[in-house]
């Protein structure tokens, strides 16, 4: 964006303070439009008649310099694009990479519903939601644009996810459109030979459209020429390289094009740029081969800037860790991540467990959670709400106090006479100096654990069960 | 770029081209004009035909300076969509990062006879000066894996530990197999059973595995305790005795255990210092500056590891805190500008490398472990490589293959046959 700081956005609000917004100021407000976590139309003062001009200038002012486009209709919907930054941490990256994965039409129509299921029903769960893949690409292999368009239909019947239509042939792109017209699919692509068919096509039918040339002076020309044709919804396929020299171009050929787009502010071709790791099946035939070079490739442009991407393979292996990438570098910086406070079993505790304190930064719990799962401790193991932040900090910050600590199992209803024999907590290593303050709090017997929970194995060993007072 | 004509010369520029639109318009006089200081106004190339509307807005400006009614002209023109016949030819560039004018440190682990060590060869880390990969600056060394050997049979996952079921009782022997059959470039000898609440060996004994180990292979080594903060500092000092001058890494130095001991160790019997943090760059500044200005290591002798965490278990804190350490070090902090390293073995950690399958019923079926856990490690690795991690601890010979096969090709030692992408889309794969 061009404005970066609420001074310069505050110039253009309507400074009465009124707090529709939910900000008590214009300048706090003007804050949340800079981080991006309000938008104009949350200030309803600023979309009356008398500052309709000022609106509209922020409106481009606050424009992200990648431009955000959507595909697909519905709850469905899908936005790429939209960032502003080149790392991370100088903001949050926005709109997670949009996984598509492929079918062609050349397949039988119950392996294709099948396939089609299997994309739109994978799932993970991760930090309190689910993570999923987003969009089906319909290739078209048999080169017959009614075959095609067919399979498109099918498509669109079985699954409401966004739809890439895939094919360097015009008129099989028209006939699938056709079909499709209402659902705004991504159409592929536009290239030096069929750009004007294909531009028309965009045009008539309104849908965003996907340029493809590893020749970076072509895929400017080519977006410079539908920019001017009043086509702005493109996504920007530079040529996706498996492997040798083809492929290190292919990265620089991605951070060029980011680095144009905003730290030169070149607007020519600051739009989403597309990454196809599915090339990996075309140099490996064995699967498990392909679906890990697949996995390689789709990593090293979901870290460098691919806003979607083709990908073939629906193995687990290669799924899982595609789709936990993606969080890692999508999820906010700015916001720790946090799990929900309360206490948990973990395995299937008995009275003689062990009660375990940790605090709900996410990363914290789950090591702790997973280090005492991967060894087989059944026990509790207590979440306290120290607003994600870790356990040597949060007892430094005040976070994690005695107080605190009861609270979380009051608040759970855990009562340990019910469900202990022994009456016992145990505090983090790094939490020892809270042991009187949670003794004299709670009346409980308090251990102190190792400062690692890595530990915590050798430590059960030797200090577990507590020996009877 | 600025480009100056005369606007006696538009005519020419024009020449051959739909200028209907401009019918009316009389340019007189001979103004010179500056192209490309100016915006660029969407309507006016509809109007104009793009090869001819960059000129024309300038020309257009001149003329509205010069009275002439153009904005009635161009009035209204706006709404159909536009066709156009020929591509606007383009040409692409983008500038270098003129702000990375500090090299990364190189740092050499390993000496041979010449040096005063008994090494055959060499690794030598560090020297970037750009973003991994990049194309700013060609990175001068490529990525290097070390694998890791215990002192005792530990507990491994299932993938792992099949490949060193043969060698589990003898760290020599483990050494021997992971050069010999795995492509480690470097070995670490992990003393764990040095901790006192595992073996207590001492550090006597301890010292007696890094020799044998020295002994077995002739690549650098790496050199780590257990981990026990009061321990550790005895145990790395003998060790970095019996190996003087072999300039192994002795890892590491900690804030949160007696790090001068361990630097002292370095300097006395030339070895490099891993400077070990917990995912805190203000931390690592803070070891690094310690490790310079209190214990006098040379630059040379530092290495970081910013501590790595798995995929889906903090890796996102973890890459972050390498990018941040890397700009940082790119843009003149002399605190920071170090070569890194990163325990990639760390991936194995999470419970999607080495779980049977999901412990929750609602996620899709995570498949065959076996595949899951070596993907882990080389996910966690390659992320990091791109924030700039340098030396890799790792585990599994897949994972460690397909590691080594990415990060070369992206430093560019790769060559294969040009492959042909241009109809990916009708590929029968
Ligand atoms: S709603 Fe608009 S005018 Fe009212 S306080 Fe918020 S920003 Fe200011």
């Amino acid at each position: 964006m061009k404005l970066n700081s609420p001074l310069q956005v505050y110039k253009y609000l309507p400074q009465i303070n009124c707090a529709e917004c939910g900000d008590a100021t214009c300048m706090a407000f003007a804050a949340h439009l800079i981080d991006r976590s309000k938008k104009l139309e949350d200030c309803p003062p600023l979309l009356k008649d008398e500052f309709k001009k000022k609106y509209i200038e922020l409106q481009t002012l606050l424009a992200p310099e990648i431009r955000q486009i959507t595909i697909g209709v519905g709850e469905h919907a899908r936005k790429i694009g939209g960032d502003d930054v080149l790392y991370r941490h100088q903001l949050t990256f926005f709109n997670p990479t949009a996984f598509a994965y492929d079918v062609w039409d050349t397949m039988q129509e119950s392996e294709l519903v099948e396939r089609i299921n299997k994309i739109q029903n994978f799932k993970k769960f991760y930090v309190g939601k689910f993570l999923r893949v987003n969009m089906v690409a319909v290739r078209c292999v048999s080169g017959d644009a009614l075959k095609f368009a067919g399979t498109v239909k099918k498509v669109s019947e079985t699954t409401g996810l966004p739809l890439v239509l895939c094919s360097f042939d015009p008129a099989a792109l028209k006939a699938a459109l056709e079909v499709v017209k209402d659902k705004n699919p991504l159409i592929y692509a536009a290239t030096e030979k069929n750009w004007g068919e294909v531009a028309e096509l965009a045009m008539n039918y309104k849908v965003p459209v996907a340029l493809f040339s590893p020749d970076l002076d072509k895929l400017k020309s080519l977006a410079a020429t539908f920019n001017e044709m009043g086509i702005k919804d493109l996504v920007l396929d530079p040529g996706t390289y498996p492997q040798g020299k083809q492929l290190k171009e292919t990265f620089e050929r991605f951070v060029k094009l980011r680095r144009a787009g905003i730290k030169e502010g070149q607007k020519d071709i600051a739009y989403p740029l597309m990454a196809v790791p599915l090339g990996a099946w075309l140099i490996y035939k064995d699967a498990v081969t392909a679906s890990y070079w697949e996995t390689v490739l789709a990593s090293v442009f979901i870290v460098r800037y691919a806003d979607v991407m083709m990908l073939h393979s629906l193995e687990p292996y290669a799924m899982l860790p595609e789709v936990h990438l993606r969080d890692t570098i999508y999820t906010d910086p700015r916001t720790p991540v946090k799990v929900a406070p309360g206490v948990n079993e973990v395995g299937s505790p008995t009275k003689d467990s062990p009660v375990i304190v940790t605090t709900n930064f996410a990363l914290t719990y789950y090591t702790v959670e997973s280090d005492l799962s991967s060894n087989k401790i059944n026990c509790y193991l207590a979440a306290v709400d120290t607003d994600g932040i870790g356990v040597e900090a949060a007892v430094a910050g005040g976070q994690l106090t005695a107080a605190k600590i009861k609270d979380t199992f009051q608040k759970a209803n855990f009562d340990f006479k019910e469900k202990t024999t022994h009456s016992t907590l145990i505090l983090p290593g790094l939490a020892a100096r809270l042991q009187g303050d949670v003794e004299d709090a709670t009346g409980l017997r308090i251990m102190i654990g190792p400062p690692d929970s890595g530990r915590i194995p050798g430590w059960m060993e030797k200090n577990w069960p507590p020996k009877p007072k | 770029m600025t480009k100056k004509i005369k606007l006696s010369e538009l005519g020419s520029l024009f020449g051959g081209l739909d200028i209907q639109a401009l019918e009316g318009v009389k340019i007189e006089g001979d103004v010179e004009i500056d192209l490309g200081q100016l915006g660029f106004n969407p309507q006016m190339a509809y109007a104009l035909g793009h090869e001819t509307a960059q000129v024309a807005f300038h020309l257009l400006n001149i003329s509205r300076i010069l009275g002439y009614p153009v904005d009635q002209m161009l009035g209204g023109q706006a709404a159909a969509p536009k066709r156009l016949s020929k591509l606007i030819e383009s040409k692409f560039s983008v500038g270098k990062m003129e702000e990375w004018k500090t090299p990364i440190q190189e740092v050499v682990l390993g000496a041979t006879s010449s040096d005063g060590g008994s090494r055959k060869s060499t690794v030598t880390l560090g020297g970037e000066n750009s973003l991994p990969y990049y194309f700013d600056s060609p990175m001068p060394h490529r990525n290097y894996v070390t694998m890791d050997v215990f002192d005792m049979p530990i507990n491994m996952a299932k993938a792992v530990k099949s490949n060193y079921e043969d060698v589990i009782n003898s760290p020599a022997e483990w050494a021997k197999k992971v050069v010999r059959d795995f492509g480690a470039d470097m070995v670490t000898i992990h003393l764990i059973s040095t901790d006192p609440n595992i073996k207590d060996t001492s550090p006597a004994d301890a010292a007696k595995t890094v020799e044998e180990v020295l002994q077995a292979v002739d690549v650098p080594i790496v050199i780590g305790g257990s981990g026990n903060p009061e321990k550790d500092p005895a145990v790395l000092e003998k060790a970095a005795e019996v190996a003087e001058g072999e300039r192994c890494l002795l890892a590491s130095a900690s804030l949160n255990l007696d790090y001068a001991r361990i630097a002292e160790a370095a300097k006395k019997y030339n070895h490099v210092v891993l400077s070990w943090t917990q995912l805190e760059i203000n931390a690592q500044k803070e070891l690094n500056r310690k490790l310079m200005k209190q214990c006098g290591v040379a630059r040379e002798n530092i290495l970081m590891d910013p501590t790595t965490a798995a995929l889906g278990y903090g890796l996102d804190y973890a890459y972050t805190n390498m990018e941040r350490i890397r700009l940082a070090g790119l843009t003149g902090d002399a605190e920071l500008n170090f070569p890194m390293s990163s325990g990639t073995t760390n991936a194995w950690g999470a419970r999607e490398a080495w779980m049977v399958s999901s412990p929750l019923k609602e996620d899709s079926d995570w498949g065959p472990r076996e595949y899951r856990g070596p993907i882990w490690e080389i996910i966690t690795g390659l992320t990091l490589s791109l924030a700039g991690n340098d030396l890799f601890m790792m585990m599994h010979p897949g994972a460690v293959n397909v590691l080594k096969e990415i990060t070369q090709t992206l430093y560019g030692s790769k060559e294969t046959e040009p492959l042909n992408i241009d109809n990916w889309v009708s590929a029968v794969l």
